[in-house]
């Protein structure tokens, strides 16, 4: 088993709170990890991203190479479209559909859309709606998570276990509004895939 | 144990505090910043008194080092690669001194400048100094190689610098801990004149340095860290070290390396492991993140007329980061790229925060110079560096550390004035002082902004040493008390604020101008804190 994802964002957007979630379940599965992160600079507002390798066996690289990404995992859909060159033929695109303007030169909503669409393998969904709408607008970024899920060879379970573990120490409500975030996204994935 | 899942940064920190560290000195900055920052957060560090605040800047905490090896304890270093042009004449000459307790520099450089203004390899400096260099290529070696480090400079008594990359120290991936070692007890120095650089101390002290590289090239020989992979395909041989080592074995993780490869980790690099890989292959290739020494080294050692490809050739792009696909290229083995990426993706470049104060106080320094030409703000490194992009565009200047003050008075000095510096509350206690004080003593007519958001706000919120002191440290200097102005930077008190800055620029002499409000990062930060330990306190 063998999985290189991308997460992407931009600074402040919870990609590192998706990548603990993906590392612990993986590593619970006793399971190889690597996650290369971006620290500094690019954090105050730029865009940011990870790579995270997990695998049955050893891995070499910190950094994936470019074409061999299984998986983008973007909480914000013109920054998915920034790693392209990473995805594999037959890689997956998960993107949120809600925007992040804060530039001027933002493009056009629908121009960066019509580009998700048209890749084969693509899975667009607005995870800022869903996470509102069952009243927890910060777990975005794990309902995004939850309809990556399907993808990355682990069971529900697993992902679940690790969401306890991650967000345990800030109360039972939490996790909880976590848990339903993540099915949420999961359950969008299984319908729209 | 479990494997702890840690970044290269936080291998290094535990690795020291399990081989008996004492004290850790350091001055943030990407990517070296974790480290010191896991020691302080560590109940172990604490329970076994590890001393870890921050210092002023790199020079000061490499000499404190200095002095805790001095005493016989473990102590490290850690600093960016810049730092240690800040802390380079401690460094170079603590190989003269030699060490007493272990004592290990980590120098975190930054190929492709992800957060720096540029690239630089600090194995120069090693080499440069005839100090001995580690360079682990994952985080589990990171971890081993502080605790070898410690004893091989304890050995030979001489410092050890251990160099990593940004990719290195910000990835995480399982470490193995080993046991913990106990601290050592206070003990001088055999030679007590050992650490006394007179002239003729310090010529003694250097030819033993000279005679013992053949000692340390022999320990590069046996640690393991330097390895020889034998292969049956000699029509080429494989140098390559750090990071390098994994892309390279990223392109082979599903067929054998048939190469001879010479895996590097340990520095002065054992002659004779590369004359092997050179003797028995008709071409090398040499691959390392940074630059090409390991490369010049190679070409320097034995130039005997065979094919060396590398980055001097061009084989391998000049400058920047290497990555699988390069390392694929430089091969000749397929890589395929997907994708290009669309057009309309713009770039993001970072910027300040809603509610930054330097946002307010680089708004009203843009009008109060309305007046005079553009061009005459010198700035320094910080959050408020961004102000030089747009919508502020504030800032004509931003070199190293300390260098707005100093450039303002050379500019006054040619004529140019008014002359303003920009700098930030650390980076003035890192090393504006001296040279406000020079400004003082040659009476520049210059205006000195120093932006007071209460902490080290482009590496994460540090405590800044600067905390408190800002006003009295410029009197001491020699400021005019009336020329050293406190003003609050919020939209409101726009107009009063552009009026002191206007009222200074006038003055023919130094003036400091304080603009203070907290950043909102550390702001929220300790908010969120007390906002906790209140609930607590409730249940
Ligand atoms: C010699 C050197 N050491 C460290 C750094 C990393 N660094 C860049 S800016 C900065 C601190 C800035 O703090 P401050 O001056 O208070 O400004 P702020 O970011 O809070 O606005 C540091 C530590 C560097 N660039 N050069
Ligand atoms: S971190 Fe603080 S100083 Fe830096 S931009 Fe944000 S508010 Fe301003």
């Amino acid at each position: 088993m063998k999985r290189d994802i991308i997460l992407a964002g931009v600074g402040g957007q919870g990609i590192l709170s998706i990548a603990a979630t993906i590392g612990t379940a993986a590593l619970d599965n006793g399971l190889h990890l690597k996650q290369a992160e971006v620290h500094g600079m690019s954090q105050r507002g730029g865009d940011v991203q990870s790579h995270l390798r997990i695998s049955s066996k050893e891995i070499a690289s910190d950094l994936i190479p470019a074409g061999k990404v299984d998986i983008i995992i973007s909480v914000e859909p013109m920054e998915s479209l920034r790693y392209l060159p990473w995805l594999s033929k037959d890689g997956w695109l998960v993107t949120n559909t809600q925007p992040f303007v804060n530039i001027p030169n933002y493009p056009e909503v629908e121009e960066v859309m019509d580009k998700v669409k048209a890749l084969p393998k693509h899975i667009a969904i607005d995870a800022d709606k869903i996470a509102k709408d069952l009243g927890s607008p910060k777990s975005a970024n794990i309902v995004i998570l939850g309809a990556a899920s399907p993808f990355l060879e682990m069971d529900t379970e697993a992902f679940e276990n690790a969401l306890r573990k991650i967000f345990g120490s800030k109360g039972e409500d939490v996790v909880n509004a976590n848990i339903e975030a993540f099915r949420a996204g999961l359950k969008h994935a299984q319908k729209n895939q | 144990m479990q494997k702890l899942l840690l970044l290269g940064d936080e291998a290094i920190a535990q690795g020291a505090i399990d081989a008996g560290l004492s004290g850790i000195y350091a001055y943030p900055g990407t990517p070296s910043t974790e480290i010191t920052e896991y020691v302080q957060r560590s109940k172990e560090a604490k329970e076994r008194k590890i001393r870890s605040d921050w210092s002023a800047n790199e020079k000061t905490a490499m000499e404190s080092a200095l002095g805790m090896s001095y005493a016989g304890k473990r102590a490290m270093v850690c600093m960016k690669h810049v730092g240690l042009n800040v802390a380079a004449d401690a460094f170079v000459n603590s190989t003269i001194t030699g060490a007493n307790g272990g004592l290990i520099i980590v120098s975190a450089d930054d190929p492709s400048m992800h957060s720096s203004q540029n690239e630089q390899d600090s194995r120069f400096y090693g080499k440069f100094s005839f100090m001995p260099i580690l360079e682990p290529t994952n985080q589990q070696e990171a971890y081993d190689m502080v605790h070898y480090g410690f004893e091989m400079s304890e050995r030979n008594k001489i410092p050890v610098l251990l160099r990593i990359t940004t990719r290195l120290a910000h990835s995480r991936a399982g470490v193995a801990r080993k046991e913990l070692n106990d601290q050592n007890e206070v003990k001088l120095p055999d030679n007590l004149t050992q650490f006394v650089l007179l002239p003729s101390i310090a010529r003694k002290q250097y030819k033993v340095l000279l005679e013992n590289q053949e000692t340390l090239e022999n320990e590069s020989r046996e640690s393991g860290f330097n390895k020889y992979f034998e292969g049956n395909d000699k029509s080429l041989g494989i140098i390559t070290c750090g990071l390098a080592y994994n892309y390279l074995m990223e392109n082979y993780s599903d067929e054998k390396l048939n190469y001879p490869l010479l895996k590097v980790g340990q520095y002065p690099i054992p002659k004779d492991m590369v004359e092997k890989i050179y003797d028995e292959c008709d071409e090398l290739i040499i691959m390392e993140d940074g630059y090409p020494i390991l490369e010049e080294l190679v070409r320097g050692f034995l130039n005997k007329g065979k094919v060396i490809k590398g980055r001097l050739d061009g084989s391998i792009p000049r400058d920047g980061e290497l990555n699988p696909n390069i390392v694929a290229r430089a091969l000749g083995l397929t890589d395929e790229v997907g994708e290009p990426v669309p057009p309309f993706v713009v770039g993001r470049p970072p910027s300040l925060c809603k509610g930054c104060s330097h946002t307010d106080s680089f708004q009203a320094l843009n009008e109060a110079l309305g007046k005079y030409s553009p061009g005459r703000v010198f700035s320094d490194i910080g959050c408020y560096t961004l102000s030089a992009l747009k919508p502020l565009e504030s800032i004509n200047t931003c070199v190293d550390m300390g260098a707005s003050i100093t450039m303002a008075m050379g500019a006054a000095d040619a004529g140019l004035v008014p002359a303003v510096a920009a700098i930030g509350d650390s980076t003035f206690t890192h090393s504006g002082m001296t040279g406000l004080l020079d400004a003082v003593n040659n009476n520049s007519p210059i205006t000195v902004l120093i932006l007071d958001n209460a902490t080290t706000g482009m590496t994460g919120g540090q405590k800044s040493s600067a905390l408190g002191r800002i006003e009295s440290i410029c009197i001491g200097l020699g400021v005019e008390e009336e020329h050293i102005r406190i003003l609050k930077p919020l939209a409101k008190n726009h107009e009063e604020n552009v009026k002191i800055m206007e009222e200074e620029f006038e003055y023919n002499g130094v003036s400091v101008i304080i603009p203070r409000r907290e950043c909102i990062q550390t702001l929220n930060k300790r908010m969120r804190a007390k906002h906790k330990a209140k609930k607590l306190e409730q249940k």
